[in-house]
């Protein structure tokens, strides 16, 4: 495994949790980290949340990005608290998809990083992925330290 | 055309077309007049036809079929208002349907929860993803009480549910309680088409790509002799647009499909003459308005050229290119939704021009969640507005003619045949799709578009341009199913398992296994009985997966 912190390149697994299997956002968005740059860990729709905390933990992402169209983000809470247990606490979670407001707030009150809404651009999510990166990064440096 | 008699020709299909139309007293008895108190025909055709008009126009209900598949089109019968409906438990369903058949809807089409689509039943998933996006039906009670009130004898009633169909199974046993002969029960089995779910809608592919295709024959063989009312093959252009397909790209792929399972039936043993006419197609509509008029007029055109040449059928029945269309849900913004309303009503006015048979028009707010009651009700009324007020439907084909309109359509024509020739080369669709060539190509467009998007070349209101402040206006009020009644309805499945006559369910599912297992056996007969011993949906489901193969999407990065 490679050394956290002293690794340049971001990690992101880019997922879809849940039942719905629309993957239209996470190829594109896949794609768009990819050209910025990042490593991409792409699967495909209907994980499990343990499956995504063992490939999180297998690749060492930075951040990971799941894609909701119908209302999967809704297991997202699962998804923090399971990270958590599993000492990933640094990794930081992403959702792009159809998220009404009611719901982000309970989703970012919950551990959830950022909601990226139908219409963002390129840019947003490409700087925004990569900040939270770094962020994660940080995080887990100090935890190495600590 | 240089030796034939054109002046001769074109007065006898005219003719033809005008015995036809006037053969349906609905139509041809009522005089129609604007504002202006002038009288509006139904139908505008050049004086005197040329031998170009003839070939690539034509009158409607004969070939070319560009201007429609019946002699009388929105004139003697307008689309069906098909709405959508799948919301919560089946109680809340069934009131939320009541209210759309009262508000003016003839049709109605069952959305199933996703845990539904993935062939699960409520105990098998996370409660709170159940009756999120549709109903959540498990059992023949449960559709029952989707239903109620609801004559199957009158009322048609499309079921989004793919192989091995057990919604359409559930529906005929609740048909049987109810003494409703098989034969009067309408419908479609909407999302028959596993292709389209393999390549482009995961969500809804159950069962491995050759178990699907074996259950898919089985299921129009048992229509054919049971079921003369129902239309057993819904194939789905829909997915592959909404997944980012071109218009071109969508019609061109949806064509291969039916050309693939046409050859299949026919391999199967199934005449086509027979099978053919029941076939019906599903599309996006866009708000790409003459893009969208184009191309339904150009696959209408194609379809009936492949099924008389390439498939060789003579039955004019099956010529037919029947489509149901949907108002594309990817055209709808977050930002301003109310904006939505318009968008929705230009792509439903190009379906209408397009000559669709059947309408789904989006809700303002589908952008958000399951459409709210006052949204779907706006929904409804944008049909209205646009039949009653508008009067779209006095003229048939009336974009017909137009230069722009037709030179677009034979370039729309050429497209498509240009995608089709592709799949051609790839073996067919199914072969095509297997390797990942169909993915590959929808992606690559979903792709150009977006980056047309970013780069601001495709404008999008509210999105990256005409931004305004008061974005979030319309969209409280959205609703979550009541997750009280949600887990009632877990319980009361769990409570069916237990007290129903399990030993008469296991044995039907055991034949169920059986005749997944033998060639000759017809798996969706085995389906219906194993509903009528009162399996349930994931029970089916599940067996079907372990059996013929778990579906599982290909990832194409």
């Amino acid at each position: 495994m490679i050394q956290k912190g002293k690794r340049r390149t971001t990690r992101v697994l880019v997922t879809k949790i849940g039942l719905d299997g629309h993957d239209r956002g996470s190829r594109i968005v896949a794609t768009y980290l990819r050209d910025a740059g990042m490593e991409v860990i792409y699967t495909a729709p209907w994980q499990t949340i343990a499956a995504v905390v063992k490939l999180a933990l297998e690749e060492d992402v930075d951040v990971i990005g799941v894609s909701s169209l119908a209302t999967d983000h809704l297991l997202l809470p699962r998804l923090v608290a399971a990270l958590r247990e599993a000492g990933l606490a640094h990794v930081r979670v992403v959702v792009g998809g159809i998220v009404p407001p009611g719901e982000e707030r309970a989703l970012l009150a919950a551990g959830v990083s950022r909601v990226f809404h139908p219409g963002s651009s390129r840019d947003e999510i490409v700087i925004g992925v990569a900040a939270l990166a770094d962020e994660a990064r940080g995080d887990a440096l100090a935890e190495e330290r600590a | 055309m240089k030796d034939v008699d054109v002046t001769g020709l074109a007065a006898e299909r005219a003719e033809h077309w005008e015995r036809e139309f006037g053969e349906d007293r609905d139509a041809s008895a009522r005089t129609i007049r604007n504002r202006s108190g002038i009288e509006v025909k139904p139908l505008y055709a050049p004086a005197r036809p040329g031998p170009d008009y003839l070939e690539s126009l034509g009158w409607p209900g004969q070939p070319p079929m560009t201007r429609g598949i019946y002699a009388t089109m929105h004139r003697g019968r307008t689309w069906s208002q098909r709405q959508l409906i799948g919301l919560g438990t089946p109680e809340e369903h069934n009131v939320r349907l009541r209210k759309l058949l009262d508000a003016g809807a003839n049709a109605v089409s069952l959305i199933p929860c996703n845990s539904v689509y993935r062939g699960l039943d409520v105990d098998e998933v996370e409660p709170e993803l159940l009756g999120t996006c549709g109903v959540t039906v498990n059992t023949v009670e449960d559709m029952d009480t989707c239903l109620g009130g609801v004559d199957l004898s009158q009322v048609s009633t499309a079921m989004n549910d793919p192989s091995p169909f057990t919604l359409l199974a559930l529906l005929l046993v609740v048909a049987e309680r109810r003494g409703v002969p098989w034969e009067r029960v309408s419908g479609t089995s909407n999302q028959s088409d596993y292709i389209s779910h393999f390549v482009a809608n995961h969500m809804f592919f159950r069962l491995a790509l050759p178990g699907a295709r074996r259950v898919l024959l089985d299921h129009v063989a048992f229509c054919r002799e049971r079921l003369p009312r129902w239309n057993p093959v819904s194939v789905v252009g829909q997915h592959m647009q909404q997944a980012g397909a071109t218009p071109a790209e969508a019609m061109g792929l949806t064509l291969s499909t039916a050309i693939q399972y046409a050859v299949d039936c026919r391999e199967r043993g199934l005449p086509l003459d027979a099978v053919l006419p029941r076939f019906t197609f599903f599309f996006d509509v866009s708000v790409s308005f003459f893009e969208e008029v184009a191309k339904f007029r150009a696959g209408r055109r194609i379809w009936q050229r492949v099924v008389r040449e390439r498939l060789g059928v003579e039955d004019p029945r099956a010529w037919r290119f029947k489509f149901h269309a949907q108002t594309s849900g990817v055209d709808l913004t977050r930002q301003q939704p109310l904006v939505n309303v318009a968008r929705a009503t230009v792509q439903a006015m190009a379906g209408i021009f397009g000559g669709l048979q059947s309408l789904h028009v989006d809700a303002y707010d589908e952008v958000l969640s399951v459409p709210t009651e006052k949204a779907a009700r706006i929904a409804v009324a944008t049909q209205n507005v646009l039949r009653e007020e508008a009067h779209l439907t006095d003229v048939i084909d009336p974009l017909g003619g137009s230069y722009y309109v037709e030179t677009l359509t034979d370039q729309m024509e050429a497209e498509i045949e240009k995608v089709m020739a592709r799949i051609d080369a790839a073996g067919g669709m199914y072969r095509a799709a297997e390797a990942g060539i169909v993915q590959d190509m929808i992606g690559q467009s979903a792709l150009a578009y977006q980056e047309r998007i970013d780069s601001g070349a495709e404008r999008i209101v509210g999105v990256n341009a005409w931004k305004a402040d008061e974005d979030e206006e319309a969209m409280e009020g959205l609703a979550r199913p009541d997750r009280t009644r949600i887990l009632e309805q877990v319980d009361r499945l769990r409570r069916h398992k237990r007290e129903r006559a399990n030993g008469a369910t296991a044995a039907a599912l055991d034949s169920l296994a059986r005749a997944a297992n033998d060639p000759r056996a017809n798996v969706f007969e085995a389906v219906v009985g194993a509903a009528r011993a009162e399996a349930t949906h994931g029970e089916i489901c599940g067996l079907l997966r372990r059996e013929l193969g778990a579906g599982q999407p290909l990832v194409v990065p």
